[in-house]
């Protein structure tokens, strides 16, 4: 590689970004446009794209690009139908996603997406400090420190783009024999193999469906009955399911199991797993060439020991206010994949799609708006709306944002009725809305009910108190109908006097 | 954080609602149900907003608050929101963290599910809910 000028030296800074995957690349984009001048980003590696520079180990995304559209490729609506390319201002920077594909698949593969998210950078110019390392951060008064391979920073705000694609081990007796997803290495290596997975989720049936053409015999365990809903709902649905289908059919060599690990034992030239039933009582005894754990993963938090971030799921993830500052480190902010921290209202239990690029690319753009606002006294432009487009506007961002489609029910538009006029107060976080206190507005989110169903919800906040109002569905998920205008008009009635 | 060093399979082996559970129906469990982690003031629970689940806490307090009244402290071991879930009502009371607050939950739509696939756990639910219906006519 050709020496380069290597950007942001060690220093004090507003702002420092840790990492380079699309979590990292998408908030430093948003930070450069955000008027706060004195920013760094820093990663660990020599080249953008985070964990598309090895995963997924076979290769295929499992979240959609449509190269074509009913909308124009670049367009705001365009987001919708592509669900991998990183947001961008200026249209140069947009929909890099679809012209890196062969389209053999309408989901990209590994390295489709890597050389787009190089795309990105290069055609937006983003500076990137590579080869520097995190070792430890810490705080100093009102200051945070970064020390790294290259120096010491310092700054105010920092914001941890770190990914989730460490491996994570559940507390087994003997699991230090198995390897772990991150490790599976090449297929060809279990050729006429007997192979158990450990773990019923996407990671684990994407192994065991790669698997399926190589190993002899594939048995995948976990404690809890396979989602097949939630496996429904992967882009590569057809192909995960295999495995689970050659098992229901009762073909032999794929076994999926509900049973608990009570322990792994290497054993001369293989292993075996010790397992109890939960949906069946009884004990089994499984032999096989090689155990891979698909257990999970987690973000890489030692380097942030000192900070004390608080975590959910076994010390996974670290939990985070709706805005994605840590509850117990204020200052450190998360971006990327780890914003699945920052759970939302989850109504109905339906999740935010903060874990895939397609969710975490809008919460780093208002993410920027808030940390800019909130430490750097920098307000976000609030367009004001004339009192006669309110229910207009609302029901074209009803129909069809982007944002409130892909972040269902976490994600809402804001509009507040200040005594200067209205004003759009943006894409921002619904239980930030609904929890915190503020002017007179309304938020409009997209949601899912308990049926299951897609349906449009107004939030009116009125005197400091806050109001849910479901709008009708409708079977094409037109929202912006004659008879959802004039409910939104009749709920906006109080506010627009 | 001192209560991570447990596993939430051995946090919820301490807890009555799952004192009848084998320690592979524990390991279900524990795959099957959510855990947040809600700050100091942060709402859990919103009154006449639909959409709650079962919260059961881990570590930590709450506030049920209704109408803007503090009625009730909720701590380790006691849950809260199943009512709402089950009946698909929205929540009569705000539920407040009081301190950093860690809940085991589960979503309204799997909540039903979920008791009718583990009738020890349902039991001790329904005896605990009889035990609130005592105290409210006492």
């Amino acid at each position: 590689m050709k020496a380069r000028e290597r950007p942001y030296p060690p220093g004090s800074y507003d702002v420092v970004v840790v990492g380079s995957g699309p979590g990292g690349l998408q908030t430093a984009y948003y930070l450069a446009r955000s008027g706060i001048r004195r920013f760094a980003v820093l990663s660990r590696d020599d080249e953008p794209g985070g964990m598309f520079r090895r995963f997924p180990v076979f290769q295929r995304l499992i979240s959609w690009t449509k190269p074509q559209a009913p909308v124009e490729r670049g367009s705001r609506e365009y987001e919708w139908y592509d669900h991998n390319s990183l947001l961008g201002e200026e249209p140069d920077h947009r929909s890099l996603m679809p012209s890196f594909m062969d389209r053999s698949f309408d989901v990209p593969a590994r390295e489709e997406m890597e050389a787009a998210l190089r795309a990105f950078v290069e055609r937006t110019a983003l500076q990137i400090r590579y080869d520097c390392t995190l070792a430890r951060a810490r705080r100093d008064e009102h200051e945070l420190v970064l020390e790294t391979s290259d120096g010491e920073y310092r700054c105010r705000v920092a914001v941890f783009a770190l990914g989730v694609t460490e491996a994570w081990l559940p507390p087994l007796p003997g699991i230090d024999h198995a390897r772990h997803y991150v490790d599976t290495g090449r297929p060809s290596d279990y050729d006429g193999k007997r192979v158990i997975i450990i773990g019923k989720r996407n990671s684990g049936f994407e192994l065991a469906q790669g698997l399926l053409p190589w190993a002899k015999q594939l048995t995948l365990i976990s404690p809890r009955p396979v989602q097949t809903a939630v496996l429904a709902l992967s882009a590569l649905r057809v192909r995960y399911l295999q495995p689970y289908d050659e098992y229901v059919r009762g073909g032999s060599g794929t076994y999926v199991l509900d049973a608990a690990i009570e322990r792994i034992e290497r054993l001369e030239g293989g292993f075996r797993v010790h397992v109890e039933g939960t949906t069946w009582t009884g004990k089994l005894e499984l032999d096989g060439d090689e155990v891979i754990v698909a257990t999970g993963f987690r973000t890489p938090l030692e380097p942030l020991a000192e900070l004390e971030i608080a975590t959910v799921a076994d010390g996974r993830i670290p939990a985070q206010t709706p805005f994605w500052e840590s509850i117990s480190a204020p200052g450190v902010y998360f971006a990327g994949n780890a914003t699945q921290g920052s759970s939302g209202m989850k109504k109905h239990g339906a999740a935010a799609n903060s874990t895939s690029v397609n969710g975490f690319r809008y919460n780093a753009r208002a993410l920027v708006q808030h940390i800019s606002a909130k430490h750097f006294g920098i307000d976000p432009p609030r367009p004001t709306l004339r009192r006669d487009d309110v229910v207009r506007f609302l029901l074209g961002e009803l129909a069809r944002a982007p944002e409130l489609w892909i972040q269902k029910g976490y994600l809402a538009r804001a509009v507040r009725f200040d005594s200067d006029g209205i004003h759009d107060d943006g894409i921002v976080p619904l239980a930030h809305f609904v929890d915190a206190a503020g002017p007179n507005a309304a938020a409009a989110a997209v949601e899912v009910d308990a049926d299951g169903k897609i349906v449009p919800v107004l939030y009116v906040r009125r005197d400091g108190h806050v109001d849910e109002h479901p709008l009708a569905p409708h079977p094409l998920h037109a929202f912006d109908n004659a008879e959802q205008e004039a409910e939104l008009a009749s709920r906006l009635q109080p506010l627009l006097g | 954080m001192a209560t991570e060093t447990r596993t939430v399979v051995e946090t919820l082996a301490q807890l009555t609602l799952f004192a009848d559970l084998t320690r592979p129906q524990l390991e279900e469990v524990a795959h099957t149900v959510g855990e947040e982690l809600f700050a100091e003031g942060q709402r859990v629970l919103r009154q006449g907003m639909q959409g709650g689940g079962l919260f059961l806490i881990l570590d930590g307090e709450a506030e049920v608050v209704i109408d803007g009244d503090k009625r009730a402290r909720l701590g380790r071991g006691e849950f809260f929101g199943e009512i709402a879930a089950l009946t698909g009502d929205a929540p009569t009371a705000d539920v407040v963290a009081m301190t950093l607050l860690r809940c085991l939950t589960v979503s309204g739509p799997e909540l039903e599910q979920f008791l009718l696939d583990h009738p020890p756990v349902m039991l001790r639910m329904l005896k605990a809910e009889a035990r609130r219906v005592r105290s409210a006519n006492a």
